[in-house]
């Protein structure tokens, strides 16, 4: 065990010198393009510093938009060691918060534990079935994944929209919203002023469980077969069709319990568009976590830290905040351009 | 003067040196074989001629002149013509549109438009000159793989090749077929130009070379004419100590283990690809496959192992696929491309040995694995199989390709399986490696495991098996006792002949 944790230092080390190489390029090309709009560079980045982690308040904004973004990472990071790309976190989302909403609401009488215990597997469960449907089409009738889950975004996005503006809507119904889901229901707070709960502890706890179920498990070496090459999987008898499917449900439940997170862990009701597309920065959050469990925890902080600090940059510097956006783009492109160095020096010396 | 000299050539990767100073000089009129194992260096050798690699030192000279490629644009234009392993055609294009492709010669004079037709009459001539029989207008995926390699010549030919490069050209031919090419090769040489001939095959290279440079470890071992040299020489400078054959002891059958009766399988693209087939394994024997490949050898091996459905017919596998374990366990599986359905690349070499038994012990329970025991028995099966690995942390990628076999090799004879499909077992090897699998599979037999070999390789199945069959577009001939039959009745039988008719032509 010792050994094989040993073993594994050089290459966890490897991608995250890469990783990191990728942000401090990024910022370097982003400081030209803020110095391009007659601002300082330095005192951008302070600010944005200062305002992602400068104070408590500020890191609990941080730490809060952490959460979602974890279990999104954790879920196209799971997803990714399969071989597929589910760029349906976002639908998954939805179809989470709803399922946790709808417990945590008209699921009444129940001891807290229970309540919060129900909601979570609720929302696990509803957003394993949303991704489950792109698993199986893809298993069982070949159908692209990355197509369906787009498509299954839209779906799931406007049902809930649907929801909030009828069937679910807060009585009387001037608001397009959901009423408040119970008490009991709702995750221990953290600090109230930003929203932080104990929803973060659950998603570490889930990206330590991922990691470990990935590489410590029968069923994650199987399933990295899979993703790795399927007709050696095939040929070492693995059912590839049935890992497939079991891939995007598990993956489709880790991006629904983001839309858990949510609803029981600091909006507590169901708005319509409530996500700012935790679902898609999932995405990059997992490119950048290089698809480890333990990477995407860190990525998820960068990234949240940059959507909270570009605030305060825009309050000091002037700088828009979607700046950002481009920083974000920006540390892909470098990941990726390494990516391609890696790949090109493998085939030369192959 | 020697139209190609390189001289003390030296071409080093982090951590490599694929070749240390190396000289190689080739002559107009001759066919020059490059021999060496996997991994000597013959390929890098190649691709620094070609364009493809810069050499860290050493130098080129066409015509006793000094020439620097940057790409294989510049050799081509100097006329330097390769014929890849893997073909470089582009499958739904004519033979006329992929050798005149990228060329602006094609066009006629003044004019924006191809003029294939004076193409494809040049070609026809080129053909004709050579023996490399054509049909200009056939698209390149309707060809049989042989008719492809002729093209890749006719290519070469028709940017004026004066020096042909081929790498390994007859690993994807029949025997027959490598006779023909022998030929081409000769008569090409014949007309004034110079051909490389890269294989690692001893046999062949004695037939088709009037001069063979030996490379090993990256080194020329040292360049012998061919008449003046023998394969046991040549085998000796390839991997310098003497090879002995593996000897085959006699053996004693006992229960059958598969049993197949009448079996039809489809293909991917849901041709008949095996018809008819029925033949009985034992404990303790081999029963060889022979056959040019794509005769339903690969169909036959997958329905077998349970990846390919069966179209119909039976196939008893005396309990195996019921038995505790299920199929997979039961059968072990040397599959025909390590690549693609043997290893995980780049996964470490434990997790690649206990792919097919991580849910059970000693590797772990269906909810985690025994990490410390799968490591343990990757590095006792390091050693059993003298793997050459630094440990059994590094990726299965690391290894050579001989290397990778014996991976494959250790995880499926480590199962202990009653019956064992070894589907083209050392293709791709060299001399060392491929001796030090034929010994595996005789102890395997020995000890009473039953051996299905699929190879191409004609002399592998003479040398290993006891009772050999021979595929042809699906159907079977035989089996024939090994000890009963000859070299050419099987050669024979592989290009179609029934095997009475065989064995009285043979025999003649």
């Amino acid at each position: 065990m010792s050994q094989a944790a040993t073993a594994r230092i050089p290459e966890v080390l490897r991608a995250t010198s890469i990783s990191l190489a990728a942000i401090v390029l990024a910022l370097a090309a982003s400081a030209v393009l803020i110095l391009l709009a007659g601002a300082d560079p330095l005192a951008a980045y302070w600010a944005l510093l200062q305002g992602a982690v400068g104070d408590g308040f500020a890191l609990g904004n941080t730490l809060a938009r952490t959460t979602p973004l974890i279990f999104t990472g954790l879920a196209v990071a799971f997803a990714f060691r399969c071989n597929l790309l589910n760029i349906g976190a976002e639908g998954q989302l939805y179809a989470g918060a709803l399922a946790s909403v709808v417990i945590g609401i008209y699921l009444t009488g129940l001891p807290a534990v229970l309540h919060i215990a129900f909601a979570i597997a609720g929302g696990f469960l509803a957003g394993a079935a949303w991704g489950g449907i792109a698993g199986y089409l893809r298993a069982a009738r070949g159908i692209n994944e990355i197509i369906s889950t787009i498509m299954l975004n839209f779906v799931a996005i406007f049902f809930v929209s649907y929801l909030v503006h009828g069937p679910l809507a807060e009585p009387p119904g001037f608001f397009h919203q959901t009423a408040m889901v119970a008490e009991s229901a709702r995750l221990p707070v953290l600090y109230a002023k930003s929203d932080l709960s104990i929803a973060i502890f659950i998603a570490v706890g889930f990206a330590l469980v991922t990691a470990y179920v990935l590489w410590r498990t029968p069923f994650g070496l199987k399933l990295r077969a899979v993703g790795e090459s399927t007709g050696t999987a095939r040929f070492a008898g693995v059912p590839v069709n049935r890992y497939v499917f079991g891939a995007m449900s598990v993956s489709g439940g880790l991006a629904g319990l983001a839309g858990t997170a949510e609803m029981i862990g600091g909006q507590y009701r169901l708005l319509d568009f409530f996500s700012p597309g935790y679902g898609f920065d999932g995405i990059a959050v997992a490119f950048l976590g290089r698809s480890d469990p333990i990477g995407v925890v860190f990525a998820a902080f960068l990234f949240a830290a940059l959507r909270v600090g570009a605030n305060h940059m825009q309050r000091t510097t002037g700088l828009p905040t979607s700046l950002i956006l481009v920083i974000q783009g920006m540390v892909i492109l470098f990941i990726l351009c390494v990516a391609v160095l890696e790949w090109y020096r493998r085939r030369q010396r192959g | 003067m020697s139209l190609l000299r390189m001289e003390r050539i030296t071409k080093t990767f982090p951590g490599v040196v694929a070749n240390d100073r190396v000289d190689l000089s080739v002559d107009r009129g001759e066919v020059h074989a490059l021999l060496g194992e996997n991994g000597s260096g013959k390929t890098t050798l190649m691709n620094v001629l070609y364009g493809l690699h810069r050499p860290d030192s050493g130098r080129i000279l066409l015509e006793g002149e000094e020439v620097g490629f940057a790409s294989p644009v510049d050799a081509i234009a100097a006329g330097i013509g390769m014929v890849h392993q893997h073909f470089m055609l582009v499958p739904p294009l004519t033979v006329v549109e992929n050798i005149v492709l990228g060329l602006k010669t094609a066009n006629a004079p003044g004019s924006p438009l191809l003029d294939l037709k004076t193409a494809a009459a040049r070609i026809r001539q080129l053909a004709a000159a050579h023996g490399l029989d054509i049909d200009t207008g056939a698209e390149v995926w309707q060809l049989p793989v042989g008719a492809q390699q002729r093209v890749e010549i006719l290519k070469a030919l028709y940017r004026d090749a004066d020096l042909l490069i081929l790498d390994e050209p007859t690993a994807v031919l029949a025997p027959s077929e490598v006779e023909h090419l022998i030929g081409v090769l000769q008569s090409l040489a014949a007309s004034g130009k110079a051909v490389i001939f890269i294989s690692h095959k001893l046999n062949e290279v004695m037939e088709v070379a009037d001069r063979i440079s030996v490379l090993r470890g990256g080194r020329l071992a040292g360049t012998v004419a061919a008449a003046d040299t023998d394969p046991s020489e040549l085998a000796r400078l390839m991997v310098g100590r003497d090879i002995v054959p593996p000897r085959r002891r006699g053996n004693r059958p006992g229960a059958p283990v598969l049993r197949i009766e009448d079996l039809s399988v489809r293909d991917d693209r849901g041709l008949r690809a095996v018809d008819g087939v029925g033949f009985s394994l034992f404990e303790g024997e081999i029963l060889g496959i022979a056959g040019v490949d794509g005769n339903g050898q690969k169909e036959l091996t997958e329905a077998i192992a349970g990846v390919r459905a069966v179209e119909g017919g039976s196939l008893d596998l005396a309990g195996l696929a019921a038995s505790r374990g299920g199929r997979f366990r039961n059968i072990g599986h040397v599959t025909e491309d390590r690549h693609q359905t043997g290893l995980l690349m780049s996964f470490r070499l434990w997790e690649n040995l206990a792919l097919k038994s991580s849910d059970r012990p000693p590797f772990g329970s269906p909810f985690w694995l025994r990490v410390g025991a799968m490591r343990e028995a990757a590095s006792r099966a390091i050693d059993t199989f003298s793997i050459a690995a630094p440990g059994a942390d590094i990726p299965a990628s690391a290894l050579s390709g001989g290397n990778q076999q014996k991976l494959v090799l250790a995880r499926e004879l480590g199962l202990r399986p009653k019956l064992l499909l070894a589907a083209q077992p050392t293709r791709g090897l060299d001399v060392g490696a491929t001796e030090y699998v034929h010994r595996r599979l005789l102890a395997a037999r020995d000890e009473g495991m039953a051996i299905l070999l699929v190879s191409t390789e004609l002399d592998e199945v003479l040398a290993l098996s006891d009772r050999i069959l021979v595929m042809y577009e699906g159907r079977a001939m035989g089996p024939v006792e090994a000890e009963e039959t000859t070299r050419e009745t099987v050669g024979l039988m592989m290009a179609g002949m029934a095997l009475g008719e065989a064995a009285t032509r043979s025999t003649s």
